[in-house]
């Protein structure tokens, strides 16, 4: 049993700042949301009344729809904008648009931005909690959440495990979210991926680097990949798509070190064929999809604690 | 033309490390120059000679402090700085010299924006100004300026900053040409392709935040090749705001083999590292080029100071409107303000806790660059401009970026109490008033 606390935060920046027992509580959370999908009706009045924006200065098809699943779900009121056509791209400054916002009083804003910080920068200015969906290579903390909780109905703890995260470790907001999350549940983490696209001091974050998929997957309880940024091929990360996978290709062969009962999972869009060959994608190993349903509850468990109606409750 | 004052400055714990001097002495200027300095001069005779007395019991009186390294962004962006609202900031700091860098729009290239430059800052009378030419026309890294018709007009050295001479055939080209006028080339040491997109220094806080790094090496690289090429020419060669343990470590193995090498720290490369991103949650003035580096590095720089390598302190004091700063991290302008918080920050935290010797302070803030750009002022010997700095060394300042005369407010130290605080300047025999 996780002891009984609040939550008493505003946003959700990041997972750094969480603790161990606020993580828990969002898990829990979402534990406790996961069943509405399996109803005929799939709404909950919890949020009616509440206005929730999903403001996405980056591409997002699955984040966003997930986000917007868990709102309507949940009965918020939401409105979505995205980059083009919104007064950014009219020379607007993310602050001017923080303002704007802000006269909108909403009770909630949902953001992803390429430039680290910026969720920050916006939860300083207005009122309503923000929750990050994204910012740049920095945070991406509901989906280290969803792969926490994916985890755990697979392996019924955390603590203990060992996870290997695999690909363009440089680049990725998903990495460094995983990392504070399972460390501060107890796992121990390898992070593994060419040299190239591995970050400097990466082991002050905690964690055991591999440079061979080999040395990453060894004794993994599971094995994460992500996706390669094949729009960074021009910095001269790798010379081709097709070496990647010879060196760093998730195959069923490959996977050979590994725990037997190793689950494998990717948190999307995947590049058949570069970071993963479908017969481990599709296979009975791959709880890909399960990662998609589980978004869903727990964004549902991230607006709920956040919305406040908590406490409006009790 | 009004003749000017005589003064005497009584009673004032005097600092020159340039005639070795440390204790209570008195000065008499007349017609703008040292005329006399020792260890008591009669009031009344002086006087009665219609001398005027600046009390300077319980200050500290130097050779005017020169901050070798400003951008004064006049011409062409008046909106974050003139040579005026920046000379009064160097004197509010306790500067009675600035050097100004070439990176203005259109850039100081030419014999007219230097001459331009010198009129504004007559006409402002707060501090003198030293322009600095660029090495290349339009600082676009292809041809080279014409050097001698701006050190006609009085610039003192050349450079770039801002951005790199990377071309390493003309470097080697503005090295030898310099030489004939005596000036040093200060470089802005960084391999622009090393650096790439970055905005803070790679290394643990750069992977903890997800922002794209600068490695150390981006500028290790440019210092290294630009020692190579000054042995080659035997051109003067000044690396300014030197950010990292292995450029120094270059520099000292350059003056092992005897080449006219000089560079100079600023004071946030000093007293801040890397972590200060993330300490100040991507606030933007913890961003500027160089970047903040790691503890490593900040501690050698401390070092340096200490043993002699490092030839002088300069701000780097780069102005920037609140508008500009007030962006995400990635998409901020580089650079922070130095003007109003170099000496007491430099009290403070280098002073005070021993790490220097207030000799070696006025060493770094007013001989050391005056040696560097060939300077009549850093001295207070007799004959000497009369250029002087005045200063409280234990009163106690709160840095408050409303109040700058700067026009800009871009400083990570915003809200710090120091102790250590400018009280007044003399620049050319005359007390300088602010408006």
């Amino acid at each position: 049993m996780t002891p009984a606390i609040r939550w008493t935060r505003k946003d959700l920046l990041g997972i750094a700042e969480l603790s161990p027992a606020e993580i828990n509580l969002i898990l829990d959370t979402a534990e406790s949301f996961s069943e509405i999908a399996d109803r005929p009706i799939k709404k909950v009045p919890t949020l009616r009344g509440k206005t929730v924006l999903n403001l996405f200065f980056e591409a997002s098809t699955r984040t966003r729809s997930r986000f917007e699943i868990a709102e309507k779900r949940l009965s918020a009121d939401n409105i979505n904008f995205s980059t083009s056509g919104s007064a950014l791209e009219k020379g607007e400054t993310l602050i001017d648009t923080a303002l704007n916002l802000q006269a909108m009083a909403p009770d909630l804003v949902v953001i992803r931005h390429g430039a680290p910080g910026v969720p920050q920068m916006l939860a300083e200015r207005i009122d309503a909690g923000v929750i990050n969906a994204g910012d740049g290579a920095h945070e991406h903390p509901t989906q280290a959440l969803l792969d926490a909780f994916t985890i755990r109905r697979h392996k019924k703890k955390i603590a203990g495990l060992r996870v290997a995260i695999i690909g363009d470790i440089e680049h990725s907001r998903v990495v460094r979210s995983n990392i504070h999350l399972l460390r501060k549940l107890g796992a121990s983490v390898v992070v593994g991926g060419p040299r190239t696209l591995m970050p400097i001091a990466m082991e002050k974050m905690g964690v055991d680097v591999a440079y061979t998929l080999q040395d990453a997957v060894r004794d993994a309880d599971v094995v994460m990949m992500l996706r390669v940024q094949l729009e960074r091929q021009g910095r001269m990360a790798f010379p081709s798509v097709r070496e990647y996978f010879q060196l760093f290709g998730l195959t069923t062969a490959r996977l050979k070190g590994a725990k037997d009962d190793v689950i494998v999972m990717h948190p999307g869009p995947m590049n058949r064929g570069v970071e993963i060959a479908s017969e481990v994608a599709d296979g009975p190993i791959s709880v890909i999809l399960e990662q998609v349903s589980h978004g869903v509850s727990v964004r549902m468990a991230v607006l709920y604690l956040l919305s406040g109606v908590q406490s409006e409750e009790a | 033309m009004t003749s000017l004052p005589t003064l005497l400055i009584q009673g004032g714990r005097v600092v020159d490390p340039s005639q070795d001097l440390d204790g209570k002495h008195d000065i008499l200027i007349e017609d703008g120059a040292i005329a006399k300095i020792d260890g008591r001069i009669d009031g009344k005779t002086a006087k009665s000679k219609g001398a005027q007395v600046i009390a300077a019991a319980g200050l500290v009186v130097t050779p005017g402090l020169i901050d070798m390294h400003v951008h004064l962004r006049e011409p062409g962006q008046e909106y974050k700085e003139t040579v005026r609202t920046g000379t009064m900031a160097a004197s509010a700091g306790g500067f009675t010299a600035v050097a100004c860098m070439a990176n203005t729009v259109p850039a100081n290239d030419s014999r007219s924006i230097t001459e331009h430059i010198l009129l504004e800052a007559r006409r402002a009378g707060f501090a003198r100004v030293y322009p600095i030419g660029a090495v290349t026309k339009g600082l676009e890294g292809q041809e080279l300026t014409e050097m001698g018709e701006l050190v006609r007009a009085g610039a003192v050295a050349v450079s770039d900053d801002g951005k790199p001479v990377m071309n390493a055939e003309l470097m080697r080209r503005a090295l030898q040409y310099a030489r004939h006028f005596g000036i040093p080339v200060i470089q802005h040491a960084e391999d622009l392709n090393l650096s790439g997109k970055g905005v803070m220094h790679e290394g643990e806080w750069s992977t903890r935040l997800g922002l794209a790094g600068i490695p150390g090496s981006a500028e290790d690289v440019m210092v290294a090749r630009d020692l190579l090429l000054t042995e080659d020419t035997g051109g003067k060669y000044h690396v300014a705001h030197l950010s990292t343990a292995r450029s120094l470590d270059l520099v000292r193995w350059g003056r092992s083999r005897g080449l006219d090498v000089t560079c100079e720290v600023t004071p946030h490369h000093l007293l801040l590292t890397d972590e200060e991103v993330a300490r100040m949650k991507f606030n933007t003035c913890c961003k500027m080029k160089p970047p903040l580096r790691s503890e490593k590095d900040r501690d050698h720089l401390v070092q340096g100071l200490a043993d002699g390598t490092i030839d002088c302190i300069a701000s780097d004091h780069a102005p920037h409107h609140p508008d500009e700063k007030a962006v995400e991290f990635n998409a901020a302008p580089f650079g922070i303000l130095g003007l109003e918080t170099t000496l007491s920050l430099c009290l403070d935290r280098l002073v005070h806790p021993g790490i220097l010797t207030l000799s070696r302070l006025v060493e770094l803030l007013s001989t050391g660059p005056a040696r560097i750009l060939n300077l009549p002022v850093g001295t207070l010997k007799v004959g000497s401009p009369a250029d002087l700095s005045l200063f409280h060394l234990d009163d106690e300042i709160t840095i408050l970026a409303a109040q700058f005369r700067s026009k800009s407010r871009n400083t990570p130290f915003d809200g710090l109490t120091l102790k250590g605080r400018p009280v007044t300047t003399i620049v050319g025999g005359r007390e300088v008033v602010l408006p």
